[in-house]
């Protein structure tokens, strides 16, 4: 591997970030932060919603960030790129294996996946305090689960990005993406679909669903939620399939 | 050290997918089985190409679009994988040693695929800094190159909005970034203004007298003539002849062409046309019409409207070609570079 030409890449990723920081900051927190303020806010101040509900809340919000913004940092620009103007040409064309061209992509997806989440968490807490009752006393299984999750979306992105073309990028998100959210247990525990048996099954194959599991077992673990143990070894699972098959679909659109 | 160029044999099939009516695509919910019972329309766009380009050498690639002109410049970049056929850049062979034949190239490709979320000037920074580039010494290069293809005025902003042409130089100066060994250009002057291109081709030569070994594709034979020491001429994936413009030019016999069309078809006549004096071949072609090659153009027209005007057959259109690499591609191929 060529160390130079991979530092020049995540050099220019991290230019064009700065370049569209405010299109970027608005993409990643409007949107989590407009159900904060409807759901932890509105709904659990006018009574609809128990209180409890802000603290369970928050996490499952930081995995959708989380998981929104490295989908979308690494799978836009790879559609837009390996258009007919061939814009990653010059990258492909550095001295280097092109499956660096690749990582280099993950990598900053990942980077800036765990940005959106270590960001998001003050931002909710103001919009919802008092209240919220989170508990940092494992500090570094919560990285851990944070950074699995930061991965998984980065290369679900890669994925999805070089899987996908770009008439299809609606579609991508109405039949992919927000089924994802939905059943992705990010506004719920799983376990509130005990009354759903063959739903919460099915859900197991989501992976936003340890996702969101696994930063709720670290950040409010008083709330029932799934063993770390089976969300570290979905995540780890989930992340080599995308990585393994996003590098093969990467290779079958950069070289014909 | 200069590197030069070595293909043998080189074989490329694209198999297409079928239209996307057809059930296929990149994000397709349709069964595949339909797919099994069609068999796949198999494109060969190379038919076994070798050629031998020598260290500091321009060398062209002249032959009409879909001729197979790009697809060998793709192989030889590391873009297109062979389906067989090996090819070398000086002694690093293209497909087992991928980075150090990257090192080598600078590739200017038939459309500009500029980085559009850069400005001109961090597109060459950042290229320099891909191969290695320090600081300083990118920086610097970055303004001079810009300097050199006239881009310094806009160097600082985003190339989303530059012409055509403007993208062309930035991408050739892209290419020169890392000052390559080789350099490859695809088409290089398609949509350049005349003294844009000029001024290119004068960049090459330049270039080229440093040492470097430039391949270039064209379907211009103005180019090729003007620029390439040897050039290749290619048709329908297969290399039918090759040599210096000279040399080429000179292979076609008589040099000169008449291309004639009658108002009906005769053998006689074309047996007539074939013992008029400085015709050396006479080619029957579609709607009554005949070549002749020959090695005079004008002063055997009169003779031939003579001729026809004796076997009472309508003379309808006459067209005079002096020796040119295009009559040379129509007397291999039967056709012009033009249609």
């Amino acid at each position: 591997m060529n160390y130079k030409a991979f530092v020049a890449m995540l050099a220019r990723d991290v230019r064009v970030a700065r370049r569209n920081i405010v299109a970027l900051l608005f993409q990643t927190f409007l949107q989590p932060l407009m159900f904060v303020f409807i759901f932890g806010r509105v709904m659990v101040g006018s009574g609809y919603m128990p209180p409890a509900y802000k603290s369970l809340l928050l996490p499952g919000i930081m995995a959708l960030s989380m998981v929104g913004t490295g989908i979308w940092a690494v799978a836009m620009p790879l559609i837009g790129e390996f258009q007919f103007t061939r814009e990653i040409e010059d990258r492909l064309l550095a001295p280097m294996d092109i499956s660096w061209v690749a990582i280099e992509k993950v990598v900053a997806g990942t980077l800036q996946a765990l940005a959106a989440g270590i960001m998001v968490i003050p931002f909710a807490w103001l919009l919802l305090r008092p209240g919220v009752d989170l508990s940092l006393h494992r500090p570094i299984l919560f990285a851990i689960v944070a950074l699995l999750v930061a991965v998984f979306s980065a290369c679900g992105g890669l994925a999805l990005g070089c899987s996908v073309e770009q008439t299809h990028i609606g579609l991508m998100f109405s039949l992919v993406v927000a089924p994802m959210i939905f059943f992705g247990c990010t506004y719920y525990p799983w376990s509130a679909l005990a009354n759903f048996p063959i739903m919460q099954k099915i859900v197991l194959v989501n992976p936003l669903v340890y996702a969101s599991e696994g930063l709720r077992a670290t950040l409010v673990p008083q709330f029932p939620h799934l063993s770390l143990l089976a969300v570290f070894i979905a995540l780890f699972g989930f992340n080599a399939l995308f990585l393994t098959v996003g590098l093969r679909q990467f290779h079958k659109k950069a070289v014909s | 050290m200069a590197a030069g160029i070595r293909t043998s044999e080189l074989r490329k099939v694209y198999n297409t997918a079928p239209p996307l009516a057809a059930g296929a695509g990149g994000f397709s919910f349709a069964e595949k089985r339909s797919k099994g019972k069609q068999p796949k329309p198999e494109i060969v766009a190379l038919n076994g190409i070798s050629l031998d380009i020598r260290p500091g050498e321009i060398f062209c690639l002249l032959g009409p679009n879909g001729a197979g002109k790009s697809t060998t410049v793709g192989v030889l970049t590391t873009r297109v994988k062979p389906t067989a056929g090996q090819a070398w850049i000086g002694e690093h062979e293209v497909w087992k040693e991928q980075s150090a034949v990257k090192r080598l190239i600078g590739v200017v490709a038939q459309r500009p695929n500029l980085d559009f979320s850069l400005t001109a000037r961090e597109i060459l920074v950042f290229h320099g800094a891909y191969f290695g580039l320090g600081s300083h010494e990118r920086n610097q290069r970055a303004a001079s190159l810009l300097e050199r293809f006239k881009l310094t005025d806009r160097a600082d902003q985003i190339v989303r909005g530059f012409s055509g042409g403007m993208m062309q130089r930035l991408s050739i100066a892209r290419a020169m970034m890392h000052d390559p060994q080789v350099l490859f250009l695809d088409e290089p002057s398609s949509g350049l203004d005349p003294q844009t291109r000029l001024l290119l081709w004068e960049i090459i030569r330049e270039y080229n007298r440093s040492g470097k070994t430039v391949l270039l594709t064209t379907h211009n034979m103005e180019e090729a003539d003007a620029l390439c020491q040897r050039l290749a001429i290619v048709d329908h994936g297969r290399i039918i002849a090759l040599g210096t413009p000279q040399e080429l030019k000179s292979s076609v016999p008589g040099g000169y062409l008449v291309r004639v069309r009658f108002g009906q078809n005769s053998t006689d006549l074309m047996e007539r046309l074939k013992i008029l004096s400085g015709v050396r071949e006479v080619r029957a072609t579609e709607n009554n019409g005949a070549d002749l090659y020959a090695d005079r153009g004008g002063p055997l027209v009169s003779e031939v409207a003579n001729l026809a005007l004796a076997a009472n057959i309508e003379l309808c259109d006459v067209h005079i070609s002096e020796p040119s690499l295009e009559n040379l591609f129509l007397h291999h191929t039967g056709r012009s570079l033009r249609e």
